[in-house]
């Protein structure tokens, strides 16, 4: 079809571990309660049984706080935080890691959560745009983009700004002509850049800790 | 001033279409045909039907009927339209590639995903066109123009036609711009739910909410007042979210099939064959002057592309008709149906096309004269609009000009092109002019004094990115004598008062007289009620009510009081709605916002690439409520420009009709290391013709201009004139 968003898993080869996994958690479950699972089998309660099979647990310290979790292998980091955990203040802007508005930093480091699979992450720190502020004070960063009008519609915002962290962090910000280089990874398609850029430089020259 | 939404924005808390998790949310994921124009012929949704968590899987098979399919264009009442939207699964044709033909709903986004890639379909694949170059020949005139002869889509001439071929100093050139798309950060979604069988809310990515709301109440054949639009924040749209589209019908028949709320998000790869685009278009401008630099005739032509089903028009030809003091003037505007999505205006819709033919002919006639361009405009430059000799409600181009020269340093650019080198970089100046129409339109707004002192101001406006919030509540802060932190302006929601769909850089102008009225008559409503046990107020004129630390009273006479309380206590609660209506000034002036641009650019010897080094951006766009927001929008504009000029570039491949720029790293569009510190400079004079703010619109003319300003610095640069857009190395090397 149109798009194949797995192309690396060819869809036989989840068909055959799928009817495995039916037909052994019927199995299972045939042994318990046959009577109800015979009638159960044809509203689809089979899928329901495979489907605890086919997640994996997931252990993740998301913005301070431990998530004990159960995932489908295949979803992403980015739809984890959204859908699941519903922190939607990550954008997702194209999910091939190209527009960077699903930066995250994971241990510390930014990262297009869009790119990554959510149990690649096991046991490690999630940061989201929602982790940066400490309560009801905002993070230096977050108080210049306020203050320089760093975005318009605010959607990538949130991405530039886990990136801008970074970018100080890595010691990417010694020039408007650094952190140009070094925040191209984040497209504002309003073209708030200029304004982003002296964001940046304010936080950089104030020396704030970020 | 800083954003009001501000704090919402930077800590991710502002809520888009996507984001609403409503209880049972679903999630569904289209599925686009392989082919571009044909039948379906057959569609296997067996095994996606059966996947893990698959809810429904929706094609035209098995939809159920949208009343509104049938009936639009039925109505005897109404003149049937030029075409219509894309009655999504309606019948088996396919129109385009990637048109949607089925629509997976399962539980989870991922097994949404999964299952839409195992819906397979067979085809009668017909023989499709999708080259604009080579269905120049079927090109016609628009149905619009055709019945009506007074029609800006239709024929214009002053003087004679295309007198410029007599002329002793001319040239004749063809420009083209190919397809560009919006692209806005956040993908077109909607979260679709039917809260009764008759009672639909949808969460969407619109630029109106009212226009959005008229359409599928039409669709669903239900009252407007049963269909909900809500668009709180929108992830930018440049024009995008101005039509209804198809992934929204779908979303809403899909939560009526599965009976849940429906989330929907379109990948970006959709986002180019679906929701609209600025059009591939041909042009050809020929043109004479005089020795001395008067411009005698211009013939503009223009071809631009439109799909089958709808026929998509825009201005590309105004800016011609009303710039330059041109005595024979004649504009032909076509259009050639192809088989691609209908396209929509993006910034500077028409007008930004069209000035990169105009501003760059400008700029090749000022060379063939040996005059410097701006000395060129300059002599053509217009007092009254020589299109309908009316006089301009306000115009300071000239300053523009000035201002923008000074800046950019335009006394440093030479003549003769190639002059100026810095080492392996060539160093070029140029500029281009921009227009756009001071468009108001009516709106309501309706104003409350809340308990604590605060007064809510609330409309169906929507804040696409420019700032519309934050205006309002600057506006609404200024008439009322309170401190902006005192007012609370709330929007995109089809239930407030009716303001029309943002765009065409009209917001400030409708909107913003609407807040000022209602503000006006809120101090009036709470004069009455104070004169109830009050004489000073029976006295008083509305100007005179002031609102302080929890009283009111007026500026005449201090010592009348009345606690906010005691005046809530006799209405429990105040709300008074107004509307603000353009007067009619408009018939004795013509009203534009204008801009110019310079552009300083230095080209690569060796490789030809082109880095924007400094852009200057100047504006009469009338009162300039927010200088924050509005430069901020200014700068845009001049990146989105610097797209436009250096690389974007929707292509397709023929053979298929579909497109092969499908994601970022295809289609480019400006990084941060694109995009210079743009300078800008506001006249900011107030043009009372369109409205008592004095306001002229910013959105537009922002991008309009900025394309030809660099290409005529790439020719300053190099001596090559390129006049196919993208300018990339390619064309320079």
């Amino acid at each position: 079809m149109a798009t194949n968003p797995e192309p690396d898993v060819p869809a036989n080869h989840d068909e055959n571990r799928r009817t495995f996994l039916k037909q052994s958690s019927l199995l299972t479950a045939l042994a318990l309660v046959p009577g109800q699972v015979v009638d159960a089998a044809a509203a689809k309660f089979d899928e329901r049984i495979a489907d605890a099979f086919e997640k994996v647990p997931l252990s993740l310290k998301v913005n301070g706080v431990k998530q004990k979790l159960s995932v489908e292998p295949r979803a992403t980091l980015l739809d984890l935080l959204r859908e699941q955990l519903h922190l939607t203040g990550t954008k997702k802007g194209c999910d091939y890691g190209q527009c960077g508005a699903c930066t995250v930093h994971v241990n510390g480091q930014r990262v297009n959560s869009c790119l990554s699979f959510a149990v690649m992450h096991d046991g490690q720190e999630i940061t989201t745009i929602e982790g940066l502020a400490k309560g009801d004070d905002l993070h230096p960063m977050q108080e210049a983009f306020v203050k320089h009008d760093g975005f318009q519609c605010g959607y990538c915002t949130p991405g530039q700004i886990m990136s801008a962290v970074a970018c100080v962090r890595e010691g990417h910000a010694g020039s408007e002509g650094e952190i140009r280089e070094y925040m191209s990874g984040n497209i504002c398609r309003c073209g708030a850049y200029a304004n982003i850029v002296a964001a940046i430089q304010d936080v950089k020259q104030g020396g704030q800790k970020v | 001033m800083s954003r009001v939404d501000g704090r919402l924005k930077v800590t991710g808390a502002a809520t888009y279409s996507a984001e609403y998790k409503l209880p049972g949310l679903a999630y569904a994921v289209l599925v686009g045909s392989t082919i571009a124009k044909g039948r379906i012929t057959g569609l296997d949704t067996k095994a996606a039907a059966g996947a893990p968590g698959v809810l429904a899987v929706v094609t035209h098979l098995n939809s159920p009927k949208v009343p509104g399919f049938d009936t639009v264009g039925k109505d005897p009442s109404q003149p049937a339209t030029v075409g219509g939207p894309l009655k999504i699964f309606h019948d088996d044709k396919i129109r385009f590639n990637d048109q949607p033909i089925a629509l997976v709903v399962a539980d989870t986004l991922e097994r949404a995903r999964y299952a839409a890639g195992l819906v397979k379909a067979q085809y009668a694949q017909e023989q499709h066109q999708t080259n604009l170059e080579a269905n120049k020949p079927r090109a016609f005139l628009p149905t619009s123009a055709q019945k009506n002869p007074k029609s800006p889509m239709a024929d214009y001439q002053r003087g004679q036609a295309d007198a410029y071929r007599s002329g002793a100093i001319k040239l004749e050139n063809e420009y083209v711009i190919p397809t560009e798309v919006h692209h806005p950060m956040e993908l077109q979604a909607i979260t679709a739910h039917w809260e009764a069988p008759d009672r639909l809310t949808i969460y969407d990515k619109t630029q109106g909410t009212l226009a959005t709301r008229r359409d599928f109440a039409k669709e669903w054949n239900l009252p407007e007042a049963n269909v909900k639009v809500i668009a709180t924040f929108v992830g930018g749209a440049f024009g995008n979210a101005l039509h209804s589209w198809p992934h929204e019908s779908a979303a809403i028949i899909a939560a009526k099939v599965v009976n849940r709320p429906v989330q929907l998000m379109l990948t970006r790869e959709q986002m180019f064959t679906m929701v609209g685009y600025r059009p591939h278009t041909w042009q050809k401008l020929g043109m004479s002057a005089t020795a001395d630099g008067k411009i005698t005739a211009i013939t503009h032509e223009s071809i631009g592309q439109t799909s089958t089903y709808e026929e998509f028009t825009e201005s590309t030809l105004a800016q011609t008709r009303m710039m330059y003091q041109s005595p024979n003037l004649t504009t032909r505007y076509r259009l050639a149906a192809l088989d691609i999505g209908s396209p929509i205006w993006m910034r500077g819709p028409g007008e930004a096309t069209g000035a990169f033919a105009l501003e760059s002919a400008m700029d090749e006639m000022a060379y063939l004269l040996k005059l410097d361009p701006m000395e060129f405009r300059l002599r053509n430059y217009t007092d009254q609009d020589p299109e309908n000799g009316k006089p301009w409600s306000t115009k300071f181009l000239k300053e523009c000009y000035q201002a923008g020269a000074e800046r950019v340093g335009w006394s440093k650019r030479k003549l003769e092109p190639g002059a100026l080198r810095d080492g392996d970089w060539l160093v070029g100046y140029g500029m281009g002019v921009g227009t756009f129409g001071a468009h108001r339109g009516g709106a309501h707004a309706s104003a409350q004094l809340l308990p604590g002192g605060t007064v809510l101001l609330q409309c169906a406006t929507t804040d696409i990115g420019p700032g519309t919030g934050t205006a309002m509540t600057q506006i609404a802060a200024d008439t009322l004598g309170l401190p902006p932190q005192n007012i609370r302006f709330e929007l995109g929601h089809s239930d407030y008062p009716q303001a029309g769909t943002q765009g065409g850089s009209s917001t400030v102008n409708s909107v913003g007289p609407a807040v000022q009225e209602a503000c006006l008559a809120l101090k009036d409503k709470l004069r009455q009620l104070a004169a109830t046990g009050n004489a000073a107020f029976a006295a008083a004129k509305k100007e005179d009510v002031v609102l302080a630390d929890g009283y009111l009273t007026l500026s005449t006479n201090a010592a009348a009081r009345v606690p906010y309380a005691d005046l809530l206590k006799q209405v429990g609660g105040t709300a008074v709605v107004v509307e603000a209506k353009p007067g009619s000034e408009g018939q004795a002036y013509s009203m534009y916002s204008f801009s110019v641009h310079f552009a300083e650019v230095r080209v690569h010897v060796l490789t030809g690439e082109v880095r924007v080094s400094k852009l200057v951006s100047c504006a009469d766009a009338g009162t300039i409520i927010n200088q924050k927001t509005a430069a901020n929008q200014m700068k845009g504009g001049a990146v989105g420009g610097i797209g436009m000029a250096l690389m974007e570039h929707a292509i397709i491949d023929d053979r298929y009709g579909r497109y092969v720029t499908k994601d970022f790293a295809d289609y480019h569009v400006p990084v941060h290391a694109d995009a210079p510190a743009v300078e800008v400079f506001f006249v900011n004079q107030p043009d009372y013709h369109v409205n008592a703010l004095g306001t002229k619109g910013i959105g537009e003319i922002a991008t309009i201009g900025v394309a030809p300003a660099i290409a005529n610095a790439v020719f300053n640069a190099t001596g090559k004139r390129v006049r196919e857009l993208p300018i990339t190395p390619d064309k320079l090397v």
